[in-house]
């Protein structure tokens, strides 16, 4: 928990890093069950993964669920708008970071770029087509503390063209952002310089 | 026994919720061992399990879903009924709205800071300071996450929570802030496919 001089980022699309305010794991301390835990063996390079692994178990629960709720593409919302509810859900909480990682794959995979960099300056309420818009706003009423997500957002899901598959998998990446955000926000910070991590 | 999830929605089998959890079968299952981790470890470690259900009815309790902070208070009665009342009494002084929290004065989100409530338990005493530094930890990252900085960290350190201790704190309250609004998003879907058979 030594200081540093902190960077004052902006949401942003570039490429960060992020410096862990606690001890991570040194690679040669990981045992075969923490890097079970971490699922990617790629992922003993991350501060963020190796800090993780001192609790492997939640964090193997973690990683497995964040996957499915990601990367498992039979049916339901396509994953430009999973990306986009991460990245609405990341602006909404302010976590620079997890936004940062998230924009990115959300401009890659819609090919839309000024649309995702419109949600990053101006913030959650800025200007969305009518999918994307009710992709955001149910992201956004998720991430209120007590919940604001109500029928209302179903409804316009539904009128943007969501089944109830693709409804769910709004709901799910919206609220495993909640997750991610209370992680990377709480545990330690980006920094301009990538090289510091990933 | 139970899935969680499923208990807190009311998710019967075979039902249209049932099959449609079942298309993201890791999601499911990793939800629960998530649970189970934090929740029911085999080994509780540097989090003794008294404090892992106190942490978990004073979040839920900040959360106001009736089902859902009513089951993680009845896991605290049973293990220890005597911190209920003071739990109670600190779900009350912490009750709020979120996300909320200010960004550094002197960097490019400065003018998007909103001030809420810093919350400070109320009897500590009746918590103790190990449990006190707790709530205070997870009231920061159920609010304001985006005001979390090494001071917090170090705040935790001096109650004796370990670095170990404080990653499984951290994911506790992260893990809950998902399943609580996964258990809100579910139900409510149901409620709406219900409406559209009727």
């Amino acid at each position: 928990m030594t200081g540093f001089t902190t960077d004052r980022l902006g949401f942003t699309t570039d490429q960060l890093g992020w410096k862990p305010w606690l001890a991570p794991l040194a690679e040669h301390e990981l045992t075969e069950a923490h890097r079970e835990a971490l699922v990617d063996e790629a992922r003993a390079a991350s501060p963020y993964f190796r800090l993780l692994a001192r609790d492997p178990e939640i964090l193997h629960a973690r990683t497995k669920t964040d996957n499915d709720i990601f990367y498992n593409t039979k049916g339901g919302l396509p994953r430009p708008e999973r990306e986009l509810a991460a990245t609405a859900t990341s602006r909404r909480n302010g976590c620079v970071f997890c936004a940062s990682v998230h924009a990115r794959f959300a401009a890659h995979y819609s090919k839309r770029p000024d649309d995702v960099r419109r949600l990053l300056d101006e913030g959650v309420a800025a200007a969305q087509e009518g999918r994307w818009r009710a992709v955001i706003d149910a992201s956004v009423a998720l991430a209120a503390t007590p919940s604001e997500f109500g029928a209302e957002h179903i409804e316009a899901l539904r009128a943007a063209g969501l089944d109830d598959l693709a409804i769910s998998d709004t709901i799910h990446a919206a609220a495993f952002f909640n997750w991610a955000n209370r992680l990377m926000l709480s545990l330690g910070e980006p920094t301009s310089d990538r090289k510091a991590d990933q | 026994m139970i899935d969680v999830i499923d208990h807190l929605v009311g998710i019967e089998p075979d039902s249209p919720l049932d099959r449609l959890r079942d298309r993201r079968p890791d999601a499911r299952e990793h939800a629960q061992r998530g649970f189970d981790a934090l929740l029911t470890p085999d080994v509780p470690g540097a989090v003794s399990l008294v404090e892992r259900d106190a942490v978990a009815a004073f979040v839920t309790g900040l959360h106001s879903d009736p089902r859902t902070a009513r089951f993680y208070a009845d896991r605290l009665a049973e293990l220890a009924p005597e911190l209920l009342g003071a739990v109670r009494l600190e779900i009350e002084a912490g009750s709020t709205t979120g996300p909320y929290g200010t960004y550094p004065a002197d960097g490019p989100l400065a003018a998007e800071s909103d001030e809420g409530l810093r919350y400070r338990t109320r009897q500590p005493e009746a918590l103790g300071s190990r449990l006190a530094a707790a709530f205070e930890h997870a009231h920061l990252l159920v609010f304001r996450p985006r005001e979390a900085d090494p001071k917090d960290l170090r705040a935790l350190a001096d109650a004796g929570w370990s670095d170990t201790a404080i990653v499984t704190l951290s994911q506790l309250v992260a893990f809950l802030s998902f399943q609580i609004r996964v258990v809100a998003g579910l139900r409510l879907l149901g409620a709406a496919q219900k409406e559209t058979t009727a």
